[in-house]
């Protein structure tokens, strides 16, 4: 039980103070009025149906824009490393260990 | 030409997007090469490119939230990255900016912040430079002496007097391979914190060289630890950039394409470098981010935007030098093992 108490203290903390690591890198923002100009985006052969939703989500809710925002950002960091990883297996080079040599 | 250009729907501006490509795979290639963000790299070339500042920041800082997560996934296939040891000091930095942060705001009182901060962070950049300098010039010396440890030569051993603090509890930090009092990365951590909340940067600066001479981590995984960390603080600070409306996403995804590439060059690159080259290329790209602000400081925007990407590019080419030869190698002597 214990424990538990200690993870949550630890996940509240976290919580409260991860907001200042995050704006520590760079300026303090403000609050910003822009809209994302949808009336452009209607050429189906140009423009995907994703661009079209994402500037949509700008326009009418942020926070679901947020949550996307980050979303894809992982999942596709996490695609490109997989996708990286497999590429990479087939060069023949030996991607799991390494000497640890300082000088 | 037009096929060249690219329209970003929330920031409604059409961007040359093989330049966002290159600033993803230079910045990429870096970060996974020295354990950083690498914010300072972006900033000027987003400008450069003609994106508006409003997005630039948080672009940015969801670009780095990517780019980390792949060199970190690399990293960990080497056995880069502690974990344990990145915990730690996540929790030790976001403390650390909280109060760095308050001290902002305490001198925003008093005025003239601005100035202080910028001047405090030449300092310090300065102090950091010479540290790595001084230290690769004290192994050299040793190196000659015939003063080699088990990973070579050594300069500044500033962390075994650190880890011999005995204040409970002593963790063993096994990918790292010391033992040490919890108390030393979390102090360290809430130290370099302040100083990052004080500087407005994300840290990665002062981090990197704060494992290797104080917390006494092999150069190697220092830099896939704090990429770790930087991982986590990015992509939170992706979630809070958006809801301020500050992220162009397509770009991010522009650029991550770009930084996919860079981040496997800059981190395999790693595993053919010393870990004195890793520090010598790392302390000449913390000089040129002191002149480039020197140079802003003092109305020359446009000169200290040429410098950094100028360095970016040669470093970028160092690095790509580094891991060609070390691959070409590695293949010939396994080539020449199976014959």
């Amino acid at each position: 039980m214990k424990k538990w108490k200690k993870l949550t203290l630890a996940i509240v903390i976290i919580g409260i103070l991860l907001p200042g690591i995050a704006l520590a890198g760079g300026d303090k923002a403000t609050e910003l009025v822009v809209v994302a100009d949808t009336r452009v985006l209607n050429d189906p052969g140009y423009y995907t149906a994703f661009m079209k939703y994402m500037a949509n989500a700008y326009n009418t809710d942020i926070l679901v824009f947020a949550i996307w925002c980050t979303v894809v950002t992982a999942l596709y960091g996490a695609f490109l490393g997989f996708l990286m990883d497999f590429l990479l297996a087939r060069t023949g080079l030996d991607l799991t260990s390494r000497k640890i040599l300082e000088h | 030409m037009e096929w060249l250009t690219m329209y970003m729907p929330i920031a409604g501006i059409h961007i040359f997007w093989p330049g966002l490509v290159l600033i993803g795979f230079s910045v990429g290639t870096i970060g996974g090469f020295f354990g950083m963000g690498g914010a300072w790299m972006v900033t000027p070339g987003l400008n450069i490119l003609g994106f508006p500042m409003a997005f630039a920041i948080g672009t940015d800082m969801a670009h780095i939230a990517g780019k980390s997560m792949i060199s970190t996934f690399r990293h960990s296939k080497f056995g880069n990255v502690d974990y344990k040891l990145g915990l730690i000091m996540v929790l030790g930095t976001m403390l650390g900016i909280e109060v760095g942060a308050q001290l902002v705001m305490y001198l925003e009182k008093l005025g003239s912040v601005e100035s202080v901060v910028r001047y405090a962070y030449v300092v310090l950049l300065a102090l950091i430079a010479t540290l790595v300098f001084y230290d690769y010039y004290k192994a050299t010396q040793n190196k000659k002496a015939g003063d080699v440890g088990e990973h070579g030569a050594e300069g500044i051993t500033w962390y075994k007097t650190l880890q011999k603090l005995n204040l409970p509890p002593m963790i063993h930090f096994k990918t790292s391979g010391f033992t040490c009092s919890l108390w030393l990365p979390m102090g360290i951590s809430f130290l370099t914190g302040i100083l990052a909340g004080f500087l407005g940067i994300g840290g990665g600066l002062i981090r990197m060289p704060a494992l290797v001479y104080l917390i006494g981590c092999p150069t190697h995984v220092a830099v896939g630890t704090d990429l770790f960390e930087v991982m986590i603080s990015g992509l939170y600070g992706a979630f809070t950039y958006s809801l301020k409306g500050r992220i162009e996403i397509i770009a991010v995804l522009v650029m991550l394409t770009g930084a996919a590439i860079g981040a496997q060059i800059g981190t395999i690159a790693t595993k053919y470098a010393k870990g004195y080259g890793i520090r010598i290329a790392f302390g000449i790209a913390v000089l040129c981010c002191m002149l480039s602000i020197i140079l802003k400081q003092f109305g020359y925007k446009d000169m200290a935007a040429v410098l950094i990407l100028g360095t970016i590019g040669i470093i970028c080419l160092y690095i790509i030098k580094i891991m060609a030869v070390g691959a070409f190698e590695e293949l010939r002597d396994k080539k020449a093992a199976n014959a």
